[in-house]
């Protein structure tokens, strides 16, 4: 007798724990994102091709430590579907991978490779919720607010290119369904009645605005490097204030001892030579806020890079005129890009105004364009 | 119970009556039909219920995801107890059932009568359940992060247990602890504090002196799982003696200066987790080999349609089916076993299933015929390329022993719990011809070094040179072992 055998069924619809699980993993994963973050968003590949490709990072899953032998250097045992001779070659190691210690396994047989992928969308996500913006003003709205269609009614009639499908499939059902005709063979017919569409009303709508007011200083002693620490951050930052504001527009503001206004092509990639005269920067956005952007309607961000090596005369005049822009702005990015230790005269001078609005950072190496963004926007 | 169960039910019935009639002898078995979903997470939990990890999220997504796309599908799984609890996907056709059962039958019988296996609690389902509830517990109380920060550590090095001692009879040595002697000869025995002088005084250091050793036995005592380490615990000895000392979690449960009990307790958790799971680990082919031998067995015996007889062909033929590189446990153990079974009597058989691990089946009975039938050889790294090494039989078959040596995973003892007189953990990587994979090597010794609160140390072999690697304060340093430490001089 087998009657110690017994088959049963359960309800296993509610058991989610392979799922916590896994959710845990990702956030770790997360977190680990988290933690490279400052490497990862000065990635080249990300800033220019200007963030549209959503330009994909490779994350290996989390690694399991444990003492282990090391692969490449263990003589293993397989199997052939032939006899194999020593020396006949069975696979060979990807291009690009396995480089480093055993870390990167490749295409090598029996190796267990798991990658999350993490996109550029992710990775933007992770970092703007670190993000704040502070000193948000409602008050600030366009004097003229623009008309927007918006689509809240379903009619009869209507523009086919505005039919609803799914409302209008749901009343071909219905009306075939209330018709005695109750054949399960007949196909589905849409008539002139079924149809209905989408439609809009015009409503007046307050955008708000924002601009940012990029300021470069081009004197012979920005490099490359300085360039691309700069183009980084203001990639950021556009795209971090895009979430906020329905408009964000953004004017370049290059100077050496003169400021004058460029393309965006322009900024980054000429260079001048010449000492440098922040003051003159300073001028001329107050200029364009005066004429093109009235405080009490625009969220004003001006942000400037410079190495700080302004001329020293130059200092005070720079900083009465830095105090008239943090009062008209919402936040002002003062950004020095130093391969030194020390920091400049400019920095010193510019410490001196309290107000928070100012947020003064240095950045020496590539992965602290993460923690500028942190301590201006926070 | 609705009729596909009851007729499920009589299926089984009649199975075990058949298996029986052969010879196999097995626990009672649960049969249970699950979802993809629950079995997929049992098998990466391996246990219906177990603590909670990331580690297990990420093989539960892995599985799935292959299910999902259709690259593998696990048909059943048993788990290792009285009554034997046994998984069946749902949706499986009839035949399919008819040949799981089959094969589910054949792992239980190996279960109940493998040597191995003899020492493993049989109630395992219910202690997993109560681990979880008291890592649950400890979540509550000491925050998510903390439990997982150990658990991330202890996990790293859960291999590490000394599975013998759960072999065979309990036999109550001297000093409880199990040293090997083979490699330091002498045979050291400690007996109570007499022995504090022939222990060079290092491992007592660590541990203090007279009383403060008392102390340490009472903590111990109180602890939850004391019976795992009963025979340790046995005799009068608490000093540890010069030697190497293969329980690594065993050892941290007991001299780890800076745990907490309730850390304590997670490793002593997930070391008798380890210790359950361990045999099956060492069993993989003989045992894989041994369902998938009877199943067929069975099969031939019952009054199978010719729709269901092709079925079964082509289904058997998947599970045995050679895999490119690497080595399908099944075919290889069911290519054995059938091999044997030319030779000898089903008593011999099921002899040898009794006494038998992966490594003596394949050191005694892989042979050459088998090995050329099977086209087996032998491959490594050659600059960038795959390249077959060998191909004569014995070196093929000495070369997969070596690689089922301790489950396949390096030796790693500890020689002292008082490195350089700092409290440091000094470990040996038993170095029999593998070097160890570097970088994680690096990143497991600083997790040890969070379990061990001190420094810890590691001696190892890389490129056939003495290397001592050291963890301290986050930072894993290398250097060449002097002289000293070349000739085993501490």
């Amino acid at each position: 007798m087998a009657d110690d055998i017994i088959v049963s069924r359960d309800d296993w619809t509610l058991h989610r724990k392979g799922h916590l699980d896994q959710s845990r993993h990702k956030e770790k994963v997360e977190e680990v994102i988290k933690q490279q973050m400052g490497d990862l968003i000065v990635d080249e590949s990300i800033i220019l091709t200007d963030g549209k490709k959503s330009t994909k990072i490779p994350m290996r899953s989390l690694e399991e430590f444990r003492f282990r032998y090391d692969f490449n250097k263990q003589n293993h045992t397989g199997q052939g579907n032939k006899k194999m001779a020593p020396g006949d070659i069975i696979g060979r190691e990807q291009p690009g991978k396995g480089k480093g210690k055993g870390s990167g396994a490749g295409e090598e047989p029996g190796q267990d490779i798991y990658e999350a992928e993490v996109t550029y969308e992710d990775l933007a996500s992770i970092l703007f919720e670190e993000l704040k913006l502070p000193n948000l003003d409602d008050k600030k709205r366009p004097l003229i607010a623009h008309d927007r269609p918006e689509f809240n009614d379903v009619r009869k009639k209507g523009l086919m290119a505005n039919v609803d499908k799914k409302r209008t499939l749901l009343e071909s059902i219905k009306r075939q369904a209330f018709s005695k005709k109750l054949n399960k063979e007949a196909k589905l017919k849409i008539s002139p009645e079924d149809l209905r569409f989408k439609t809009w009303e015009t409503r007046p709508n307050f955008e708000t605005n924002a601009v940012i007011l990029a300021m470069m200083d081009t004197s012979g002693s920005m490099g490359q490097f300085e360039k691309y620490i700069s183009r980084t951050f203001f990639f950021w930052m556009v795209r971090f204030l895009r979430l906020k504001y329905e408009n964000v527009e953004m004017r370049f503001l290059a100077h050496h001892t003169e400021a004058k206004e460029v393309t965006e092509e322009e900024f980054f990639t000429r260079g001048e030579s010449g000492g440098t005269r922040c003051s003159s920067v300073y001028k001329y956005a107050l200029d364009i806020i005066e004429k093109d952007y009235p405080p009490a309607h625009y969220n004003i961000y001006p942000v400037h890079f410079t190495d700080g090596d302004n001329i020293g005369s130059d200092n005070s005049r720079a900083l009465a005129l830095m105090k008239n822009l943090v009062e008209v702005s919402q936040i002002v990015g003062y950004g020095e890009i130093l391969r030194t230790h020390y920091s400049s005269t400019l920095m010193s001078t510019l410490k001196r105004i309290a107000d928070p609005k100012l947020r003064l950072v240095t950045i020496r190496d590539r992965n602290e364009v993460y923690d500028a963004l942190k301590t201006v926007f926070s | 119970m609705d009729s596909e169960m009851r007729a499920l039910t009589d299926i089984a019935q009649d199975i075990a009556q058949v298996a029986r009639d052969m010879g196999l002898d097995f626990y009672p078995v649960n049969f249970e039909i699950v979802p993809a979903e629950a079995l997929y997470t049992f098998g990466a939990y391996g246990m219906p219920v177990r603590f909670t990890h990331w580690s297990f999220g990420k093989a539960f997504y892995k599985m799935k995801m292959q299910y999902d796309l259709n690259l593998s599908r696990i048909y059943e799984l048993v788990i290792n107890t009285n009554p034997a609890y046994a998984f069946l996907l749902e949706g499986n056709r009839l035949i399919q059932n008819k040949l799981v059962i089959g094969h589910v039958y054949a792992h239980v019988d190996f279960f109940k009568n493998n040597h191995y296996f003899s020492r493993t609690p049989k109630d395992m389902v219910e202690r997993m359940g109560a681990h979880a509830d008291r890592i649950h517990e400890y979540e509550t109380n000491y925050g998510r992060d903390k439990v997982e920060q150990i658990m991330d550590a202890v996990l790293a090095i859960q291999e590490h247990v000394d599975y013998r001692a759960h072999i065979g009879p309990v036999i109550k040595s001297e000093n409880g602890l199990k040293t090997d002697r083979r490699v330091k000869g002498e045979g050291h025995v400690c007996q109570g504090k007499s022995c504090a002088g022939t222990c060079s005084g290092k491992a007592v250091q660590g541990l203090g002196k007279g009383d403060q050793q008392k102390k340490t036995r009472k903590n111990t005592v109180s602890l939850p799982y004391e019976d795992l380490w009963g025979d340790l615990l046995a005799d009068g000895c608490e000093v540890l003696p010069q030697q190497e000392f293969e329980d690594l979690l065993l050892y941290i449960i007991k001299f780890a200066p800076g745990l907490e009990e309730w850390q304590k307790d997670i490793v002593s958790i997930v070391r008798e987790e380890s210790l359950y799971f361990f045999p099956q680990i060492e069993t993989k082919i003989i045992n894989e080999g041994w369902a998938t031998f009877w199943h067929a067995r069975i099969m031939r015996e019952l009054n199978l349609t010719d729709a269901e007889t092709l079925e079964f062909a082509i289904m058997h033929s998947q599970v045995v089916q050679p895999s490119r590189l690497g080595l399908n446990p099944y075919y290889l153990g069911v290519k054995i076993w059938e091999y044997l079974a030319k030779t000898k009597s089903d008593n011999e058989l099921f002899d040898l299933r009794e006494t038998e691990n992966d490594l003596s089946f394949i050191r005694n009975h892989l042979s050459r015929e088998l090995v050329e039938e099977l086209n087996l050889f032998n491959f490594r790294k050659v600059g960038a390329h795959w390249q077959v090494t060998e191909n004569e039989w014995e070196k093929v078959r000495d070369n997969l022993v070596k690689q089922l040596v301790n489950g396949g995973h390096p030796r790693i003892v500890v020689i002292e719990g008082d490195y350089e007189g700092k409290g440091g953990l000094l470990l040996k990587h038993c170095h029999e011809g593998m070097d160890l994979d570097i970088m994680y090597l690096e990143k497991t010794l600083s997790l040890v070094q969070f379990l061990w609160g001190k420094s810890v140390a590691l001696e190892t072999v890389v490129d056939n040179k003495k290397y001592i690697y050291e963890s301290a304060n986050g930072i894993v340093s290398r250097r060449l072992a002097t002289k000293n430490e070349e000739n085993g001089v501490r």
